[in-house]
């Protein structure tokens, strides 16, 4: 089997796999958002920058090839990270302390893990909306990162493309697929791929809450590193 | 005998929840009281800050009070820490960001449930609201700063117990939470 290293570690690879999935296949963690090992790569968050012949490169998106000598774990690279972090922290509204998904956010644990104490640019504070027109599901835009999984799992897998992003630079923004606007009257249904994947806080199940109290959620209880990737429930 | 380190504590536009968690060291308490003595802060009741090693400041920036109080800590303090969610991003009380000032004093005062006398207060002592609540470190430079909604004690301690031995703290990945 053809291999590459991974911070000095030897990672067999089946040609046509991603550096991520060869790292994901070998129980290595690379920090991800916007990857999901059911979906496509989508290649747009950049968390999983890896140092490849000095260059920085998505994992998700560049194919393993033989003799790759891959820096992932170093404080240059976690600190390109922290930078791409800090950015999706101060575009958005991330109020932990008052969020749902605390604690089983993919956002929160990937920074914990890569260090980020606190953003030193300015905070934008964009004004956005809460749609809570769903019997069974909220969509809190103020949490979007564009990550896209959502727009991937019910375009993909749920046959729906219930959600869509709109506008362009910093005025894109997630978007529902129906006359209004409202989630309400979209297909979406409780059961859809989509309603299961948003790794922030955006498309949460409603009459749960904080069922499973701060302290004893997924990331809690594992931190994200530590964690299979399909784990997650 | 050396003097002892001084310490000054406040808390801006915050709940007090992150001194509840200093207070959370419990028995270390007996331990830092032998090393620091309290400058102005909540738990000695001293109102003007003097010269000091380190400042904690918990809470976002509200109000001119709020900012006053701030460059008052950075002016006085050596080493100034920003504790907490609200400090450090604004937090709960940034939460009015979305919301024109005009619509907030509205809601409380004015359409709020309940009020006798509605009316928007103009008192002169009152302190001047700012028009968006601002993180610690966009008003003044920090040195530190303490994720958590509070930080947990143990992380509290290890800052304080690594700055009190003049080492560079070290705060672990697993140990930082925003929550």
């Amino acid at each position: 089997m053809p291999a590459f290293k991974i911070d000095d570690q030897e990672v067999e690879f089946i040609p046509g796999q991603s550096v991520m999935q060869a790292a994901l296949a070998a129980d290595i963690y690379i920090p991800h958002l916007c990857f999901h090992e059911d979906f496509k790569a989508h290649g747009s968050c950049r968390i999983c920058l890896v140092m490849q012949n000095g260059r920085y490169l998505s994992a998700c998106t560049i194919p393993a090839v033989e003799g790759m000598d891959i820096i992932n774990i170093r404080d240059d690279v976690q600190e390109q990270r922290k930078q791409l972090l800090e950015l999706l922290f101060i575009e958005g509204n991330h109020v932990c302390p008052s969020c749902e998904k605390s604690g089983s956010c993919s956002l929160q644990s990937v920074a914990e893990f890569c260090g980020l104490l606190s953003p030193s640019l300015p905070f934008m504070y964009p004004n956005r909306s809460v749609d809570a027109s769903h019997a069974d599901f909220l969509l809190d835009f103020n949490r979007c990162i564009l990550c896209e999984l959502c727009v991937r799992a019910s375009r993909d897998v749920d046959g729906k493309s219930v959600f869509g992003i709109s506008g362009r630079g910093s005025n894109a923004h997630l978007v529902v697929n129906s006359a209004d606007g409202k989630l309400v009257s979209s297909s979406f249904e409780k059961t859809d791929r989509a309603a299961s994947i948003c790794p922030v806080g955006v498309i949460l199940p409603k009459h749960r809450g904080f069922k499973v109290p701060i302290g004893k959620r997924e990331f809690d209880v594992t931190a994200i590193n530590e964690r299979r990737e399909n784990d997650a429930g | 005998m050396p003097d002892k380190i001084k310490i000054a504590t406040t808390s801006l536009a915050g709940c007090f929840g992150c001194h509840m968690s200093l207070l959370d060291i419990d028995e270390k308490f007996i331990d830092l009281v032998e090393l620091v003595e309290f400058d102005r802060s909540p738990l000695t009741d001293i109102k003007k800050i003097s010269d000091c090693d380190i400042g904690l400041v918990e809470g976002a920036v509200a109000n001119s009070e709020n900012v006053e109080v701030l460059r008052d800590f950075r002016k006085h303090c050596k080493t100034l820490i920003a504790v907490g969610a609200c400090a450090l991003n604004g937090g709960i009380p940034a939460m009015r960001n979305h919301f024109t000032l005009q619509e907030c004093l509205e809601e409380s005062y004015v359409d709020g449930m309940g009020l006798d006398n509605p009316g928007i207060p103009d008192d002169a002592e009152l302190p001047m609201i700012l028009n968006r609540v601002y993180p610690v470190q966009q008003v003044v430079k920090v040195d530190y700063v303490l994720p958590g909604c509070p930080p947990p004690a143990e992380m509290i301690w290890n800052v304080l117990s690594a700055l009190l031995e003049g080492r560079e703290p070290v705060i672990n990945a697993r140990d930082i939470h925003y929550d």
